[in-house]
């Protein structure tokens, strides 16, 4: 079995290792890089043990026990209603009309919201002024009072119509045909959104190296390319995780619509209950939904993560699933060993 | 000398009301390697800075291969470029940064690719093509396809070198290259910038390393308190300082 047949010779001073090869077992004076040989095994390692760790895991772990008992258990949370209503098509409308205003937030948000940032770094100081302007205004205004203010708009400018600043309009249109409470929701969040997504593409870009940008600037590169293929990039580093705290946040914002009686998650769960007051269970129902629609997009946010940070650290950490994999095939390694060795260990 | 490529004349640039450049004039011939040397805070990053318009001078003439830097002529006034043209003459001009400043979300390639390809409309193909030969021409191949974080400092700085040769420019100009890395790096990267002049390119270095200078320079330029104090050949310079002050320079620093 041994490659080298004068390893038992050369090693008997190491008592208790058969099968294995020792690397001091190679000859002396044939490889220079070779260990020194020793005559003792080294000491065994054995880590400090915990005893505070584990009895505080089992008291937390114990009143967990008796908490998802008493939500399992108690009648008034009524189960059997929950799941009856779970997948409804009102509730799934309100669902799929929730994560449609999601995305269209997330994305006209951050439209606005990078363009706003780049007029404020653009060293233009009216545009620059322009766009601290609209971030100060729209976060020290409620978002409630926004989405109000938007709907009720028709009151203050009851025709809208497009054209030149001072000069002819193109096109007229009454205020309350062309805003409805659904315009009206995507207006107010996405505009709200826009100050705040602002604010993270700023901070992403500032925390770029003022270096990156000066040696491409000095390679010949124009500003908008350096932006879109320098800076951007790893600022993405610093704008995914505040975007996906933003995005999760926007997510359950949304149910703010329900005073505009838009068709929401939540509010088709509140059309319900107002019916049949099985307000408790239906409240269930939205919730649940806003936690499973946050898990998921909490995993795709690690991904995405992942994704941006190419290069910026020497190796990427494994995957959960990879360390999962992995885990597996240790434990099915070891319990093999185990059959097979017979209790070596 | 030969028609020169790099010319300066009287060139001033302050931060507000503080002068860091008083009227510096510097000539380069083609093919020739000058070295700047000078305390720290005398101003060499600021010169070297004003040579490709990093920086807009607040007087003086900056031309490079005859054309002036950043600025246009007209009525006895300099006007400065927009920025397509100033981008265009930057492009002809390479840097290299004492900190490397390669771009870590982008491979060894990519990064050398990048800018012949946004910017001289090379096809990706050729570009790629090219950035190898580089790669490999600096003594890297092999980590084409590494991320600069997992090279070491001179193996990351040599890239910088290739990065910069990709544009195939007719000056290059180098800002301290060796003084962020250990000690035991700093020879394979000055090897690649001998090369380099022995390949006739034409180079200003600001550097720290007095053997480099000694070796590879044709002019040495002792810059103190923003102005040009000295220069010449580096045997002069570095050996018969005539000035109290280059001579003060040297004793600490050798
Ligand atoms: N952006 C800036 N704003 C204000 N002052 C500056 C700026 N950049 C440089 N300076 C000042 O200009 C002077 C010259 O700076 P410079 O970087 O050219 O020096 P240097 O000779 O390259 O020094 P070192 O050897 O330390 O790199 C210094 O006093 C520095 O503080
Ligand atoms: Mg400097």
């Amino acid at each position: 079995m041994s490659a080298f047949p004068e390893l038992v010779e050369v090693s008997d001073n190491h008592p208790a290792q058969p099968g294995a090869s020792p690397p001091g077992a190679v000859p002396a004076g044939e490889s220079p890089a070779a260990p020194p040989e020793r005559t003792q095994p080294p000491p065994k390692v054995v880590a400090l043990r915990r005893p505070g760790r584990w009895i505080s895991a089992a008291v937390v772990l114990l009143f967990f026990a008796a908490g998802a008992r008493s939500v399992i258990t108690n009648r008034e949370f009524q189960w059997p209603v929950v799941r009856q209503y779970f997948t409804t098509s009102a509730v799934l409308h309100g669902l799929l009309f929730t994560l449609w205003l999601t995305a269209v937030t997330m994305v006209a948000g951050f439209a606005i919201g990078t363009l706003l940032a780049v007029l404020r770094l653009s060293g233009n100081p009216v545009l620059s002024s322009l766009s601290w302007g609209y971030v100060w205004i729209f976060r020290s205004t409620p978002l409630l009072v926004q989405l109000l203010f938007w709907f009720n708009i028709g009151a203050l400018y009851p025709r809208l119509s497009i054209g030149i600043p001072f000069g002819p309009s193109l096109f007229t249109a009454d205020t309350v045909n062309l805003i409805g409470p659904t315009a009206a929701a995507v207006i107010g969040l996405a505009l709200h959104e826009a100050a705040y997504a602002a604010e993270i593409v700023r901070g992403g870009v500032l925390s770029v190296d003022a270096g990156q940008a000066e040696a491409a600037t000095a390679l010949g590169l124009g500003r908008a390319r350096i932006l879109r293929r320098i800076v951007i990039p790893q600022a993405m580093r610093s704008i995914i995780p505040a975007a996906g705290n933003l995005l999760i946040g926007t997510l359950k914002g949304t149910s703010i619509v329900s005073v505009l009686a838009v068709q929401d998650l939540l509010y088709s769960v509140q059309l319900i209950y107002n019916r049949n007051y099985l307000i408790i269970p239906l409240l269930l129902v939205a919730t649940i939904w806003y936690v499973v629609v946050t898990s998921l997009l909490t995993v795709g946010q690690y991904y995405v993560e992942r994704h941006f940070a190419r290069g910026a650290a020497r190796t990427l950490p494994p995957t959960p699933l990879h360390r999962l994999r992995v885990a597996l095939r240790t434990v099915v390694a070891r319990s093999r060993g185990a059959v097979l060795g017979g209790g070596t260990r | 000398m030969t028609s020169p490529m790099v010319r300066v004349r009287d060139l001033h640039k302050s931060y507000g009301a503080v002068p860091v450049l008083r009227g510096v004039d510097l000539d380069v011939g083609a093919g020739e390697v000058t070295c700047v040397i000078g305390p720290s805070g005398s101003g060499k990053s600021t010169l070297l800075r004003c040579l490709n318009h990093l920086e807009k001078i607040n007087a003086g003439e900056v031309e490079v291969a005859g054309e002036l830097i950043g600025y246009r002529r007209h009525k006895g006034k300099l006007h400065e470029l927009g920025p397509r043209a100033i981008t265009r003459q930057r492009a002809a001009i390479g840097m290299v940064f004492q900190n490397f400043n390669l771009f870590p979300h982008l491979t060894v390639l990519e990064n050398i690719a990048e800018a012949p390809i946004a910017v001289l409309r090379r096809s990706r193909t050729d570009a790629v093509a090219r950035a190898r030969e580089l790669v490999r021409r600096v003594g890297l191949a092999g980590r084409e396809d590494d991320y600069p974080r997992r090279l070491s400092g001179g193996q990351q700085q040599r890239i910088a070198i290739a990065r910069a040769l990709a544009m195939d420019p007719k000056l290059m100009l180098f800002d301290e290259p060796t003084s962020a890395l250990d000690p035991e790096l700093v020879g394979d990267v000055l090897g690649v910038m001998k090369d380099l002049a022995d390949g006739g390119m034409t180079m200003v270095v600001v550097t720290h390393e007095m053997g480099f200078a000694r070796e590879a320079a044709d002019t040495v330029v002792f810059l103190d308190e923003g102005v040009v104090v000295e220069s010449g050949a580096p045997d002069d310079v570095l050996r018969n300082p005539r000035q109290a002050r280059t001579r003060e320079f040297l004793a600490r620093v050798l």
